[in-house]
């Protein structure tokens, strides 16, 4: 069955992709940039928590963030060998993000800058991805819809912790809830970009392929619907005046601006270039060590 | 007794913390998962062992000065390099069952730390073997070894020695926390120190 | 070498596949896969294969439609379908 329409057609009707079997090339190629997106966006997503690891104010936070960061060195692992296995090596897919070449998530492009972030991306940041992972659940391609399962139930932790985290400085010093509100000022504009732009799912070919499950509008209203509510029961505001929940469900907004989205995941973040060169930097320095290892 | 006991618990901490910073950028991903359970099994038996000695354990692991810890020289040292870290696993693997077993006897806790500790070992052997040939590797386990015999007693020494197969050389030995100890001190309690004692976080 | 993981949730339940990994030998692969696959306690035990050592079985032959090998047996259908009208007919 070698046939594109036909094919089409199979994972419309819910058809599932096995890693042998025959794909269009588009889809095969569409597949592969975004399941590596993924990847990559795990790996450079660890890069911003790090560093709180070891500021880390008490025993069990410590250990909670290490395990967090931990979940998304292990998803990175789980996402490259499913790339690998469409053909294209891992050595090959980190040459390409540390070349800039291949692109991350937005959010991981930014700077963090106090312990106020670090709740609010556990909490919020991970909720987002997770409305999508959810959605990755239904994959067209088995083998990623498969490893969705173990990150999503690794990710429902994050969001806890962070929640536990979040609300620990809200019921503290009223500096301890300023960390938090500064930090949701800051974060609140790529967050509402995360999910991308409101592209209808029936122009969207990763929607057509089935490779995502929902369109990015959905995915956003579903964390609105989600969250603002939490957020707002804790007394934190959002720096958004035109934020609101409409009659008939729907939320309103600012529009977010695309273009400081496309800018950014084109690689010109404010942090792209120091994050990048320091992966760069820590690849070539262990390269010695894989050659070890791996060179059977 | 319980300076031994703080030593041990200093030095769990102090190498967890050290390395929990290799989460995210250890030299393979897979890798990368299993070093930092190991960072944080040894900051586990340091919280359980504060826990024994004082009734808050993060007042412990965090509120001292520098100088009030207890953690030998080889765990402080800021290693940044894959070679030296993994010599300094083994090292520290080898010193500490020579430790731990002789803590066994009066502290049903040890028993416990070492059975978790076993798999350590596991690890630290498999890369010892891996990497026993390198020059890097080689040349990092002697630039530590004598940091190594200062995590031991004196009366331990023959027994690391022998397990670990080189010869005695002068020890640096537990007490004078340098420069870099204190840097990390000061980092690891920035977040804790922006709130006054005792504030939740 | 690649390693396919399966892993038992619980005493009871079948191993089932749960990904693979990249390691030089078996012991890499036990201390890596004890910890991506256990180190949050959703394993009790692990099989780690090495790919080549599974052998791939896909494709049957079925060129004579022997139905009444499979569960669909259509067969019975109309013929039961004939047997409760005729025996409606009778008590009707």
């Amino acid at each position: 069955m070698h046939d594109e329409q036909a094919f089409l057609e199979y994972v419309q009707a819910g058809g599932q992709v096995e890693t042998a079997d025959w794909m269009p090339d588009d889809y095969r190629a569409k597949l592969v940039k975004f399941i590596e997106m993924h990847g990559n966006s795990e790996l450079m997503g660890v890069l911003p928590e790090r560093e709180w690891i070891l500021r880390a104010p008490t025993l069990q936070r410590k250990l909670a963030l290490t395990a967090k960061v931990q979940d998304e060195v292990g998803h990175a692992q789980l996402i490259y060998r499913v790339v690998e296995d469409l053909g294209k090596p891992r050595d090959r897919c980190l040459a390409d993000l540390v070349d800039g070449k291949a692109k991350f998530h937005n959010v991981f492009h930014y700077p963090t800058k106090t312990w106020g972030d670090v709740g609010v991306i556990a909490w919020l940041v991970d909720a987002a991805a997770i409305i999508s992972q959810k959605a990755l659940l239904k994959c067209s391609y088995a083998p990623y819809a498969r490893i969705m399962k173990k990150i999503c139930w690794e990710e429902s932790f994050h969001i806890l912790h962070g929640r536990d985290v979040i609300l620990a400085m809200v019921t503290g010093t009223p500096e301890q809830f300023e960390l938090v509100q500064e930090a949701l000022d800051r974060w609140w504009g790529p967050l509402m970009q995360f999910h991308g732009n409101p592209i209808p799912k029936e122009e969207d070919p990763m929607y057509l392929w089935r490779i995502k499950s929902q369109g990015n509008e959905e995915a956003r209203q579903q964390f609105l619907e989600g969250y603002v509510p939490q957020i707002w029961e804790l007394g934190l505001t959002v720096p958004d005046p035109n934020l609101r929940r409409r009659e008939d469900g729907v939320w309103e907004y600012s529009e977010p601006d695309w273009d400081e989205l496309m800018h950014v995941v084109t690689g010109h973040g404010p942090k792209t270039d120091e994050r990048l060169a320091f992966r760069r930097r820590v690849l070539e320095q262990e390269q010695w060590v894989r050659d070890a290892v791996l060179a059977a | 007794m319980n300076e031994r006991l703080l030593g041990l618990a200093d030095d769990e901490l102090v190498i967890g913390w050290r390395d929990s910073e290799w989460t995210g950028i250890a030299p393979m991903l897979e890798e990368d998962v299993a070093f930092s359970s190991i960072a944080q099994n040894e900051i586990g038996h340091a919280r359980a062992v504060y826990e024994m000695l004082a009734d808050d354990a993060d007042a412990l692991a965090f509120d001292r000065t520098p100088a009030e810890y207890r953690c030998a020289p080889l765990v402080q040292l800021h290693l940044l390099e894959w070679a030296h870290t993994i010599a300094r696993r083994w090292l520290y693997e080898v010193a500490d069952e020579i430790r731990i077993t002789t803590l066994m006897a009066d502290l049903p806790l040890a028993a416990k730390i070492n059975r978790e500790e076993a798999y350590h070992r596991m690890h630290a052997e498999m890369w010892h073997e891996r990497l026993g040939d390198e020059p890097r590797f080689r040349n990092a386990v002697k630039e530590l070894w004598p940091y190594a015999l200062g995590v031991v007693l004196p009366e331990q020494r023959e027994e690391l020695c022998a397990r670990v197969k080189l010869d005695e050389v002068e020890a640096v030995e537990r007490g004078a926390n340098d420069e870099a100890f204190a840097a990390l001190h000061n980092e690891m309690t920035s977040v804790r120190r922006s709130a006054p004692a005792g504030a939740q976080w | 070498m690649i390693y396919e993981v399966f892993r038992r949730e619980r005493k009871g339940q079948a191993f089932e596949h749960a990904g693979s990994l990249v390691a030089p030998d078996t012991e890499f692969a036990e201390t890596w896969a004890r910890e991506q696959y256990g180190r949050r306690g959703e394993s009790v035990a692990l099989w780690l294969v090495p790919r080549d050592a599974i052998h791939d079985v896909e494709d049957w032959a079925d060129e004579f439609d022997l139905k009444y090998r499979r569960v669909d047996g259509c067969w019975i259908k109309a013929r039961l379908k004939e047997a409760r009208e005729r025996a409606a007919a009778r008590t009707g």
